[in-house]
C-alpha cells in the first residue's frame, strides 16, 4: 500500500515539474495570443477589405503544394532506403538528409541567381539564340510554383527521416504474415506498411508544414504575399504590432485546429510494434532495372536540394566573393555552440515533457504539450517579441529588487543575453524534438514500463535502463534536427542576440538583404558545412544504434 | 535550508549581478542599428580609434529593434537608435523612445529639413529614389515625372519592387503629401496596371531586369546603381551600360529623398558618448565615407562626393519635411493595398 502511494506521489512530482516547464515555455505564445483579447483595431478591417483573402489563398496553396512535394519525395525515398536492398543504398541513406543543412531562403537566392532573367542560363539562351526576353519560353523562378519547389527541396528530409524510422521499425514478421495471407507486396505496402507508418509520416509532414507557414525569407524574396508576409507587413508597414500579433494568433489557431483534427482522426489507433530489426533476408532485393529507378528517385532530391545549390555557392565563394577568414572562424564557433547547447536543452526538456505525458496523460499535460509545440509555426520575429516581453518584465523586477535592497543598478540581466536566445530556440524548436522523442516513446509498449515497475524499478530507473537505450536513435534524430534548425534560424537570433554577437546565419542574411548575394555565399556555404558534419555523424550513429539493437 | 547556505546563495547572486554592472560602467556607447553591419561598422571602428570609447553594436530590423527598446524601457542598454529611413525615425519619435539633443555641431552640419523639428532625430545620409530607363528602348525626353509613369504609353513596360519595401512606402507617402491621397491612389492603380511582371526581388534586381529587357522603366534608390558602377564584375558593368538614370519632377517638387539617421534614446546611460558618436558621423570625413562606400548623398553640404555621384549631375531634391514620410506611412501602405500593388 505504501509503495503504491509513493509511486503516485512521484508521478505527481514529475508531472508538476513538467507542467511548470510547459507553462514557462508557453509564455511567449500566450503573450502573443493575449493580443486577441485587446480588441480589434481598424487595421484588421482594412486587411479583410483588401488583401487578407490573397494571403489566405496563397498560404493554403503553398501548404498544399509543399505537402504533395514532401510526401512524393520523402515517403518513396524512405521506403527504398529502409525496405529495399540496392547498390549505393548506404550512401543515399545519409545523403538524402543533406538538404536539411541548407536554409530555404538560401536555396531560393541561389536558384534565382542562376535561373532568373539576369542569370547565366537565360543570358546564354539570349546570346546563343539572338532572341530577346519574352520571345522564348522560360519558367519564372520567382513564383508560387517556385516557392513550393524551393521549400519542398529543403523540407522533405523531415518526412524522409521520420518515415524511414517508422519503416525500419516495422517488424518483418507482420509483413510476412501479411504475405502468407495472400497479399501481394504492393497490397502489403498500401494496406499495412503505409498505414502503420502513417503517424510518423504525418509527424514529418506537420513539421514541414509548420516551417512552411513560418517561412518569410523565401516567399518575401519571390514576391508572394502569404499570411506570414502579411504579419510582417502589418508590423513593419502599417506599424501595428498588436494587429500583427492578432494575425499570428489566428495562424496559431489554424495550426492547433489541424493538429487536433489529425489526432482525432487516429484516435482509435495505437501503433506499438515489437521493434526487432528486419533480417537482411527480408529486404526486397531490387533488380538492375529497379535499382536504376531507385537511383533516379534518390538522386533527384539530393541533386536539386543539395549538390546544385552547394556547388553554385562554392563557385561564387571561390571566384567572386570577398571574405575574412578570421572573422569566419568566430562566426562558425558562435553558430556551432549555440546550436549545440540549444539542441541539448530542447531534447532534455522534450524527454521530460513527453515522459510526463506517458506516465500520466491528463488533459492538462496534453494541452500544455500541444501549446508548447505551436511555437514552430510562429514567425520568428513575433515569437521574439513574445519572449522579450516576459523576460524584460522579470528583469525589471530584478532591477527593482536589487535597487531596493542594495542600491545598485544592475541593468538588464536576462534580456539581451545568450539565455534569451536559448529560451527562444527552445520555444521555437521544441515541437521538432518533442515529435521525434514522442515517436521514440510510442514504439515502446507501455506494458514494458509496467512490467519493469512491477519488478520494483522506479520511474527514473525505467528511463535509464529501458527507455534511453531503446530510444537512442530517436533522441539523436531530435538532437540533429534541432541543431540544424538553430544553425539556420534567423529572425529570433537577429532581434534577441547580445551586443557584438554574430552568427553565420545573421552574417549571410545581412549581406543578402543588402542585395549582395554573391558576398553572402561564403557564409551560406559555411552554414551548410557546419550543419553537414553532425548530419553525417549522427546519421551514422543512428544506424549504429539500430545495428546494435539487432544484435 | 540552513542560514549559512542562504547567505552563500545571496552573495553569489549579488556578485554575479555586480559583475554585470561593472561591465556596463566603462567608457562605451551602445548602438541598436537598422543599418547593416558592413555599412556602419567601419565608421564605428574609426570612432573607437579616435576617441577610445568602445562601441557595442546590435543590428536588426528597425521595427523589431524599436519594439525591443520600448519593452526594455528604462533599463534598455541602447544609447543610439539608427535607422535607414525617416519613416522609422518618426515612428521612434511617436513611440517616445528618443530624447531631444541640443548640439551646435549637429545643427550646423545638418540642414533643417533633414533633422527632426524637435531635435529628436538627425539625418546622417541621403538617398534619392529616382527613375531608371533602358537606353535601348526609351528616349529620356519621354520621361518627365513619377506621375507620368501612370500614363498608358508605359503599359507592360515598368518593373516595380514589392510594396512591402519601405522605400516604395516612403515614395507613396511623399506623394500623398504633395498631390493628395485621392490622386495618389488613382496614380498607384494606373502604375500597377503598367507593370511588366509581378513585383519581386530588390532594387538591384529591378535594374538588372531593365538591362535584360524584361521592362523599360523602373524606380530604384541611386546607391544600388552606384554600387553596380563601382563593381568590377563584368555582368554588373553590362547593366550600367544598358541603364540610364533620370531625375524626375525637376520642374516642380524635385526627386524623392529619404535619409538614414539616428537618435539618442530616452533612457541612454551614455548620453554624452552617444552625442559624440552622432556628431562624429556628421564630420566631413565620415560624410565622405558614406558617399565613397555606399554612394549615398552626404547631409553635410561641404563634404566631398565620389565620382559616381558627380557623374549623375546636380538635381533638384524634394524638400518635404521628412516626418511627413513617417506620418503618412500607414496611409501609404493601405493605399497600395487598395491599388493592388503587391
Amino acid at each position: 500500500m505504501n509503495a503504491i502511494l509513493n509511486r503516485y506521489k512521484r508521478i505527481h512530482w514529475l508531472s508538476g515539474i513538467a507542467l511548470i516547464i510547459a507553462l514557462v515555455l508557453s509564455l511567449p505564445i500566450l503573450v502573443v495570443t493575449s493580443s486577441l483579447f485587446g480588441g480589434f483595431g481598424p487595421t484588421l478591417a482594412h486587411l479583410i477589405d483588401t488583401v487578407l483573402s490573397d494571403y489566405v489563398i496563397n498560404s493554403l496553396l503553398l501548404l498544399l503544394g509543399v505537402s504533395v512535394g514532401v510526401l512524393l519525395i520523402g515517403v518513396p525515398t524512405a521506403w527504398l532506403t529502409s525496405v529495399c536492398e540496392f547498390k549505393g543504398k548506404t550512401l543515399f541513406t545519409w545523403a538524402l538528409l543533406l538538404p536539411l543543412a541548407v536554409p530555404a531562403y538560401i536555396v531560393a537566392y541561389t536558384y534565382t541567381g542562376i535561373l532568373d532573367y539576369a542569370g547565366p542560363v537565360q543570358n546564354t539562351i539570349r546570346e546563343l539564340s539572338g532572341l530577346n526576353y519574352g520571345e522564348y519560353y522560360f519558367f519564372e523562378v520567382r513564383s508560387l510554383g517556385g516557392a513550393i519547389t524551393m521549400l519542398t527541396l529543403v523540407l522533405y528530409p523531415y518526412v524522409y527521416l521520420l518515415a524511414r524510422a517508422a519503416f525500419l521499425e516495422q517488424s518483418s514478421n507482420v509483413l510476412e504474415v501479411c504475405r502468407t495471407l495472400g497479399y501481394s507486396r504492393k497490397q502489403a505496402f498500401w494496406r499495412l506498411s503505409l498505414p502503420m507508418a502513417r503517424p510518423a509520416i504525418i509527424a514529418g509532414l506537420t513539421l514541414a508544414l509548420m516551417e512552411t507557414l513560418a517561412d518569410f525569407g523565401t516567399v518575401q524574396y519571390f514576391g508572394i504575399s502569404t499570411f506570414t508576409t502579411g504579419i510582417y507587413r502589418t508590423f513593419y508597414g502599417l506599424g501595428d504590432p498588436t494587429a500583427a500579433s492578432q494575425l499570428a494568433s489566428i495562424l496559431l489557431t489554424f495550426v492547433a485546429f489541424l493538429i487536433i483534427l489529425e489526432r482525432y482522426s487516429r484516435r482509435q489507433h495505437r501503433y506499438h510494434s515489437s521493434s526487432e530489426q528486419r533480417p537482411a533476408s527480408a529486404l526486397i532485393q531490387l533488380s538492375k532495372k529497379q535499382s536504376c529507378w531507385a537511383w533516379i528517385v534518390c538522386l533527384i532530391p539530393i541533386c536539386f536540394g543539395f549538390l546544385i545549390p552547394a556547388s553554385v555557392l562554392s563557385y561564387w565563394s571561390i571566384t567572386q566573393a570577398s571574405f575574412d577568414g578570421q572573422q569566419f572562424i568566430g562566426l562558425a564557433w558562435n553558430s556551432l555552440y549555440l546550436a549545440f547547447s540549444a539542441a541539448i536543452v530542447a531534447v532534455l526538456l522534450s524527454l521530460l515533457l513527453v515522459y510526463a505525458k506517458r506516465i500520466k496523460s491528463t488533459a492538462l499535460v496534453v494541452s500544455a504539450n500541444t501549446v508548447v509545440g505551436l511555437g514552430y509555426a510562429l514567425p520568428g520575429t513575433i515569437i521574439a517579441i513574445g519572449i522579450i516581453i516576459p523576460l524584460a518584465w522579470l528583469d525589471h523586477r530584478i532591477i527593482e529588487f536589487v535597487d531596493h535592497y542594495f542600491k545598485i543598478d544592475v541593468g538588464l540581466v536576462l534580456s539581451g543575453s545568450l539565455f534569451a536566445l536559448l529560451f527562444a530556440y527552445t520555444v521555437r524548436f521544441l515541437a521538432v524534438s518533442m515529435g521525434a522523442v514522442q515517436t521514440g516513446f510510442d514504439k515502446i509498449k507501455p506494458n514494458i514500463d509496467n512490467s519493469a515497475r512491477s519488478l520494483g524499478h522506479t520511474n527514473l530507473q525505467v528511463i535509464g535502463k529501458i527507455h534511453f537505450p531503446l530510444m537512442r536513435g530517436s533522441m539523436l534524430t531530435a538532437l540533429l534536427i534541432v541543431f540544424v534548425d538553430v544553425l539556420k534560424e534567423l529572425p529570433a537570433t537577429l532581434i534577441l542576440r547580445p551586443f557584438n554577437f554574430n552568427t553565420l546565419a545573421v552574417h549571410a542574411y545581412e549581406l543578402a538583404s543588402d542585395e549582395r548575394l554573391i558576398d553572402a555565399a561564403p557564409a551560406s556555404i559555411m552554414i551548410v558545412a557546419v550543419g553537414l558534419l553532425p548530419v553525417i555523424l549522427l546519421s551514422r550513429s543512428i544506424s549504429n544504434s539500430r545495428a546494435q539493437k539487432a544484435l | 535550508m540552513s542560514n549559512m547556505r542562504k547567505t552563500t546563495i545571496k552573495l553569489a547572486t549579488i556578485s554575479l549581478l555586480l559583475t554585470c554592472n561593472i561591465a556596463q560602467a566603462s567608457s562605451e556607447v551602445n548602438v541598436y542599428s537598422a543599418r547593416k553591419e558592413a555599412l556602419i561598422k567601419p565608421l564605428l571602428d574609426k570612432f573607437e580609434q579616435s576617441t577610445g570609447i568602445t562601441v557595442n553594436l546590435i543590428t536588426g530590423k528597425a521595427d523589431a529593434l524599436l519594439q525591443r527598446i520600448r519593452i526594455e524601457g528604462k533599463a534598455s542598454p541602447a544609447d543610439i537608435f539608427i535607422t535607414v529611413d525617416a519613416g522609422r525615425l518618426q515612428r521612434a519619435k511617436e513611440a517616445g523612445i528618443l530624447q531631444a539633443i541640443d548640439s551646435e555641431i549637429l545643427n550646423a552640419n545638418i540642414p533643417q529639413n533633414l533633422r527632426d523639428s524637435d531635435n529628436l532625430w538627425f539625418g546622417l545620409s541621403q538617398r534619392a529614389r529616382t527613375i531608371f530607363y533602358s537606353k535601348a528602348n526609351v528616349n529620356p525626353s519621354q520621361l518627365t515625372s513619377y506621375e507620368d509613369l501612370a500614363d498608358k504609353k508605359w503599359r507592360g513596360r515598368i518593373c516595380l519592387r514589392s510594396s512591402n519595401n519601405i522605400y516604395n512606402q516612403s515614395l507613396v507617402a511623399s506623394m500623398i503629401d504633395n498631390i493628395g491621397a485621392e490622386k495618389t491612389l488613382t496614380w498607384a492603380t494606373a502604375l500597377v496596371n503598367n507593370i511588366a511582371k509581378p513585383p519581386a526581388g530588390g532594387d538591384t534586381d529591378q535594374l538588372k531586369a531593365v538591362a535584360a529587357g524584361v521592362c523599360d522603366i523602373t524606380i530604384s534608390n541611386t546607391y544600388y546603381f552606384g554600387r553596380l558602377m563601382n563593381s568590377d564584375k563584368a555582368d554588373d558593368k553590362k547593366v550600367v551600360e544598358k541603364v540610364g538614370l533620370f531625375w524626375p519632377n525637376q520642374n516642380d517638387r524635385g526627386v524623392h529623398m529619404n535619409v538614414s539617421g539616428a537618435g539618442v534614446t530616452k533612457y541612454a546611460r551614455h548620453k554624452d558618448n552617444a552625442i559624440k558618436l552622432i556628431e562624429f558621423m556628421t564630420s566631413a570625413e565620415s560624410q565622405a565615407w558614406y558617399a565613397a562606400v555606399n554612394s549615398e548623398f552626404p547631409v553635410l553640404e561641404t563634404a566631398p562626393v565620389s565620382k559616381a555621384l558627380t557623374s549623375w549631375g546636380s538635381f533638384k531634391a524634394d524638400s518635404i519635411a521628412l516626418n511627413k514620410l513617417g506620418e503618412n506611412n500607414r496611409q501609404a501602405v493601405e493605399l497600395m493595398d487598395k491599388a493592388g500593388w503587391k
